[in-house]
């Protein structure tokens, strides 16, 4: 007899937000541990349909496109994390100082988030990544610089609140310095909204990888990224390849999608506002 | 007061992209020659930066510039061979057709599709519609692109696979039809991922308004479905959806980049990739400068759409 687990809610999200990562981190490590042999060039296999054997098909010089997709997967992943880690650095740093360091530095910061938001983020990416000259570097420090002026708006907003609580106005009478308030009353009270908004910031990030690298502007055409799959894929589509393209895409939305959904369930586990939603 | 914070940002981002590109690893004398750099010597070479002002400090070369777009003269692009503002301005009307028709059947469609959710809060429709909304947020527009490519250009057959106009036509037998035919599928994939973020607050925005007194009221006086959308949703709801899809310049740009791209339509993200693949600082340059007051101009209509639609609004204003 099979017995029933009675989960809450709480419970039942929590299960989700573990399972979404034991995914994850499946594939970072699939694409850290699959050998490279895999992708050797296998002329004898050329352009085979997918199959048991290729579960996603082979290219036009035999490589296995199951490998390469896990390998782009999880270099996609990892430029997204450097990517999101600055961004949201940034955001909390100036989020913070805008907040709390007076009326002068917060129409500054303003006006940069105004800056960073009235230019496309594509075309900065495109003009950052042709500064550096394209290349790993490039694409990360373009992610950087693209991706943190909403959740700077979402920390200031946040700040703001806290620092008009009750408990911080005590402390500040009580004569402890800003800096003391600032580690010991408002980090605390914005770790959570942090961290969603570290996980909702994610999807873009890797999204923006892969289309700058599409375009030709991101990373180098050596390294198996999705990007590079995609873009080398247009030529062999109109020779009715699908493989080439569907299938690399389809497991980068579901990638991405993963991660939008620890996001959100993040966000019910962590808000009381949203948890009737 | 906004045109201050407008006009600051646009030099800002002038001075920024400015100092970027004069830091590239790009030589401008190099890019300009080309292949015929081993027969130019470094005496000619120095003419040549002499003469385009190069030899002198950034923040002069800066000043030069400006003062030239200021003028209306941005420069001649390198990969054209023509001046950026006529390139601009011929692949901004392509690009404007891309652009205006999927966000009009974005916007329309994501509006009835966030409205019908709303109506039907808790139903199988409503789920399906709100998975399909979080789905598209996390597609890639490339990918969208190369499907939309697959099934009806390659599969299908129905459309040419590419392209702004037939290739091999004199450009004065192009009719409409072609255009639109070859317009049809940028269009479905910026349409189809374009609906999401207007479905998904408009279906919020919808659900707030119908748990509010007066649609209580309303309900009770015996009103419902359709009629009582009409009467009570409807208004409520329209106006946050402009304003977002007006908001949504910035995003629409973006995707035009990339399924222009895809597609290989002749418009203004086509050019901005080649100019930065190229090296086409001009056009890059110009191309910066002309999305950014897109963007701004799209921030401008948001606003004015609320003063316009929306009695309270104007009324504080007084």
């Amino acid at each position: 007899m099979i017995k029933k687990f009675p989960l809450n809610r709480k419970q039942r999200t929590l299960v989700k937000i573990i399972i979404s990562i034991i995914f994850l981190v499946t594939v970072i490590l699939g694409g850290v541990l699959l050998d490279e042999d895999k992708i050797v060039t296998n002329l004898s296999e050329r352009n085979s349909a997918p199959s048991l054997e290729h579960l996603f098909g082979t290219d036009w010089l035999g490589r296995d496109m199951f490998t390469r997709t896990v390998m782009g997967l999880s270099l996609s992943i990892g430029v997204g994390l450097i990517g999101a880690i600055g961004s949201a650095s940034i955001a909390l740093l100036l989020g913070m100082a805008a907040a709390t360091m007076g009326k002068m530095a917060d129409r500054i910061i303003s006006w940069v988030i105004d800056l960073f938001l009235s230019v496309p983020h594509l075309v900065t990416l495109i003009l950052i990544a042709f500064t550096l000259g394209g290349g790993f570097k490039g694409i990360v420090i373009g992610l950087t610089l693209t991706h943190w002026p909403s959740l700077a708006r979402v920390i200031r907003a946040e700040v703001m609140q806290i620092r008009s609580a009750e408990f911080v106005q005590v402390s500040q009478k009580m004569g402890k310095s800003r800096w003391w308030i600032a580690v010991h009353h408002i980090l605390p009270h914005i770790v959570p909204q942090l961290l969603i908004g570290f996980m909702l910031l994610f999807p873009h990030v890797i999204l923006h990888e892969a289309a700058v690298t599409f375009l030709g502007l991101g990373l180098s055409p050596h390294e198996p990224a999705i990007g590079i799959i995609l873009s080398e894929s247009m030529k062999y589509l109109s020779s009715g390849m699908w493989w080439l393209a569907f299938f690399p895409g389809l497991c980068l939305l579901i990638v991405v999608r993963t991660f939008d959904q620890i996001g959100e369930n993040l966000r019910v586990l962590m808000d009381p506002t949203r948890n009737h939603d | 007061m906004k045109s201050v914070r407008m006009v600051t940002l646009l030099v800002a981002i002038c001075l920024i992209s400015f100092l970027l590109v004069k830091n590239s690893p790009i030589d401008p004398i190099q890019a300009y020659i080309g292949a015929d750099m081993l027969k130019v010597g470094p005496e000619q070479r120095e003419k040549i930066a002499e003469y385009w002002g190069l030899d002198e400090p950034v923040i002069v070369q800066f000043f030069n510039w400006g003062s030239a777009v200021l003028a209306g003269d941005l420069g001649t692009s390198m990969i054209y061979r023509q001046p950026v503002i006529e390139v601009i301005g011929e692949r901004f009307f392509n690009s404007l057709a891309l652009m205006l028709s999927a966000w009009l059947l974005s916007g329309v469609v994501g509006f009835v599709m966030g409205v019908v959710a709303a109506m039907k809060k808790g139903t199988w429709i409503d789920r399906i519609i709100k998975w399909y909304c979080f789905t598209l947020a996390s597609t890639p527009t490339f990918w969208m692109g190369l499907l939309v490519l697959m099934v009806f250009a390659v599969w299908l057959g129905w459309f040419p696979i590419g392209m702004g106009v037939p290739a091999g036509v004199l450009a004065e037998d192009v009719t409409l039809m072609d255009r639109i035919q070859h317009l049809i599928l940028p269009v479905l994939t910026l349409s189809i991922l374009g609906v999401a973020n207007v479905a998904l607050h408009t279906r919020q925005k919808l659900i707030d308004v119908m748990a509010s007194d007066y649609v209580l009221f309303a309900r009770a006086r015996g009103e419902k479905g359709f009629v009582l959308f009409w009467r009570h949703g409807l208004r409520n709801v329209a106006l946050p959806a402009i304003t977002l899809q007006f908001a949504a310049f910035s995003e629409l740009f973006g995707g035009a980049v990339l399924a222009e791209q895809v597609f290989s339509y002749p418009g203004l993200g086509q050019a901005t990739v080649e100019a930065g693949l190229r090296g086409d600082v001009p056009l890059l340059l110009g191309l910066v400068i002309f999305s950014t007051i897109f963007v701004f101009v799209g921030n401008l209509l948001a606003d004015l759409s609320y003063r316009v639609l929306d009695p309270r609004t104007r009324e504080v204003r007084k």
